[in-house]
């Protein structure tokens, strides 16, 4: 009698060697030059604005109360949406990722439209269903008395509508790609579908989930035509970063302007380098 | 004592059908052994619920599980069962211990105590200094066992091994296999393994039931299938070359130019067995002898052990066993022909 010696030449992969730590190959130089063409493109105009800093007034133009109160509403806002995307994307990403209806597809690139819209129009789109005479607006006026354009809510609203999809698309990449056989062993095991969602699922696409988060935390702190249109551009209330940079600018102020947009920057990139290094790599 | 699994188990799934009628009784272990795309993982998910059935029953532990004739699910959430995956699914995100804790807690375990029996499993096992390892740091035995603990910890009645052996290296499987068969014993409630090993199946089974294209072919013990193989999948399996014909008294009919004799007597449909090693090969045709001969072609040789497997063309396909010593007196080589000849007192040979 033989046995069959087939799967052993199929045995598992050497534990504890990761792909992704094997050794750095050389580069060809065929990927090196274009490479290096893209980092200067998205470098450079970055440089450009380190030089035109009017590095000696820097000191003072940093304390002037609006900058800080621009910067505080665009980080906190930013932060909101990011909330609310987590809250309703990533069960919006399973549903896509997970279950079988009827017009899938369509729902898919549904929810990539405001990818694809230009940001003042989805403020529009924003105000004819929030807005004051909008669909939901007006029951919301009537019944809570509750107005969402040109408050600070607005501004998350806004940014949620814009910065969602980024998530979306990350999570249920990150579903997609996760063995769902892992939640068939959790059902054997006595778990219900919630408590696999919870414990299994969610651990299981978590690097994915935090990407996703990232990228729409940064697109939220970026945004500027949806809620300059739904929401205004009232200091302390609805004047985030970019709309701050953009009246600076408007007022013939190029330097202010500079210095804005080089703090949201630094804080930025000193945010996102610190959630990489702790999330995205460790994954 | 009434069957931990009562069950018929039928799953159609286009153009296949598994239509496989199964108990299991307390602390037997049942291997369900076939040929790839036989239809026994789709059996064993149907058990756990994975994989609906289509129509007939389920019965664990007398508690009605599926009836799809009244539309009655169980989800796998819901079933007293436990199941080692093929390639075990050990949560990546959670070490050995709460692997194992896991389905301890789902049963309504707390923290605590859940990772106290865990543990034990885990020793149980031997794997106690493992019990903080994350998967990927386990081997292939080590992954293997803490799936069977956590399988384990929640007290099944009805235990479901994948070809659990499948994914470990030759060496680690032979340890494994021995294991597997203590905590199988140790086990209370019912288990049945699926498996493409027939020496997994013998080693750690109590009763074989051999599935091909979606249906039994055969049940029955270890020796009654290795004595008495009733499909040409069965009889590769354990190694004989078996005929299907028709009996009268000691002749069995197998073929237009060939009737064996064969030592047991009986009529109608019969298979007739023997082992490649009853098959004596001669250059000329022996005479005097009360044996079966007829004359064949060499079509192909294989070492096999200490000896050589010669196949065999002819008015039957057969294999024969010959010593280096015999192969060389007789110069064999493919296309030379031969005489094949088979003594009636080393033939079994039983109704169809």
């Amino acid at each position: 009698m033989t046995s069959t010696d087939a799967h052993d030449t199929a045995a598992r992969p050497e534990p504890g060697v990761s792909p992704r730590r094997r050794r750095a190959q050389r580069v060809p130089a065929a990927l090196l030059g274009p490479a290096l063409l893209g980092l200067l493109f998205l470098v450079l105009p970055l440089a450009g604005l380190v030089v035109r800093a009017p590095w000696s007034s820097l000191p003072q133009r940093l304390t002037e109360p609006g900058a800080l109160t621009a910067l505080r509403l665009s980080l906190q806002t930013a932060t909101a949406a990011t909330v609310v995307c987590l809250l309703l994307g990533v069960p919006l990403a399973w549903l896509l990722a997970r279950a079988r209806f009827p017009g899938r597809r369509l729902v898919r690139a549904l929810v990539t439209v405001p990818l694809v819209l230009p940001p003042v129009v989805g403020g529009v789109a924003l105000l004819l269903v929030f807005g004051r005479r909008g669909l939901l607006g007006e029951w919301l006026d009537s019944t809570f008395g509750f107005t969402l354009p040109f408050t600070t809510t607005g501004v998350v609203v806004a940014e949620a509508f814009v910065a969602m999809p980024f998530l979306v698309i990350a999570v249920e990449g990150a579903l997609r790609g996760a063995d769902a056989r892992y939640e068939e062993a959790a059902a054997t095991l006595g778990a219900g579908r919630w408590t696999t969602f919870t414990h299994v699922t969610l651990p299981l696409v978590a690097p994915g989930v935090a990407a996703g988060a990232v990228l729409c935390w940064a697109r939220a702190l970026g945004e500027f035509g949806a809620t300059i249109t739904f929401a205004g551009n009232y200091p302390g209330i609805t004047q985030t970063m970019p709309l701050a940079v953009y009246q600076t600018i408007e007022g013939g102020d190029l330097d202010g302007a500079v210095v804005l947009s080089l703090v949201l920057l630094t804080v930025s990139v000193a945010i996102l380098a610190g959630l990489r290094d702790k999330w995205i790599t460790s994954a | 004592m009434s069957p931990v699994v009562d069950a018929h188990l039928v799953v159609d799934r286009g153009a296949f059908r598994l239509d496989v009628p199964l108990c299991v009784a307390p602390g037997e272990v049942v291997a369900l052994l076939g040929p790839n795309g036989a239809g026994k993982t789709t059996a064993l998910r149907a058990l756990a619920g994975l994989q609906p059935l289509t129509a007939g029953h389920l019965v664990l532990a007398g508690r009605d599980v599926d009836r799809p004739g009244q539309r009655h699910w169980t989800p796998p959430e819901h079933r007293p069962i436990g199941v080692v995956f093929q390639d075990y699914l050990l949560f990546p995100h959670l070490n050995a211990l709460d692997n194992v804790a896991f389905g301890l807690r789902r049963h309504g375990a707390d923290r605590r105590s859940a990772r106290r029996r865990a543990a034990e499993w885990l020793d149980r096992v031997g794997l106690g200094v493992q019990a903080r390892s994350r998967p990927r740091q386990l081997s292939g035995g080590q992954a293997q066992r803490v799936a069977l603990a956590r399988a384990l910890a929640v007290d099944p009645v009805l235990l479901l091994l994948d070809e659990p052996l499948a994914a470990l290296d030759a060496r680690t499987r032979l340890d494994t296999r021995a294991e597997l068969h203590g905590h199988l014993d140790a086990h209370p409630g019912a288990a049945l393994l699926v498996t493409h090993d027939p020496l997994d199946a013998l080693v750690l089974a109590d009763r074989l039931v051999i599935v091909e294209d979606g249906r039994v072919v055969q049940e029955g013990d270890a020796a009654t299938i290795t004595a008495r193989p009733r499909t040409d999948y069965v009889a590769r399996l354990v190694g004989l070359n078996l005929y299907r014909g028709v009996a009268d008294g000691h002749a069995v009919r197998v073929d237009d130019r060939l009737t064996l004799a064969v030592a047991d007597p009986l009529h109608g449909d019969a298979f007739v067995a023997f082992p490649p090693s009853a098959v004596a090969l001669h250059p000329r045709r022996p005479d005097g002898s009360p044996r079966n001969t007829w004359p064949a072609v060499i079509a192909g040789l294989q070492r096999h052990g200490d000896n050589l497997r010669v196949q065999l063309d002819g008015p039957v396909a057969v294999a024969a066993d010959v010593t280096p010593a015999a192969a060389s007196h007789l110069d064999l080589a493919p296309g030379r022909p031969v005489w094949a000849a088979v003594k009636a007192a080393e033939t079994r040979a039983y109704p169809a």
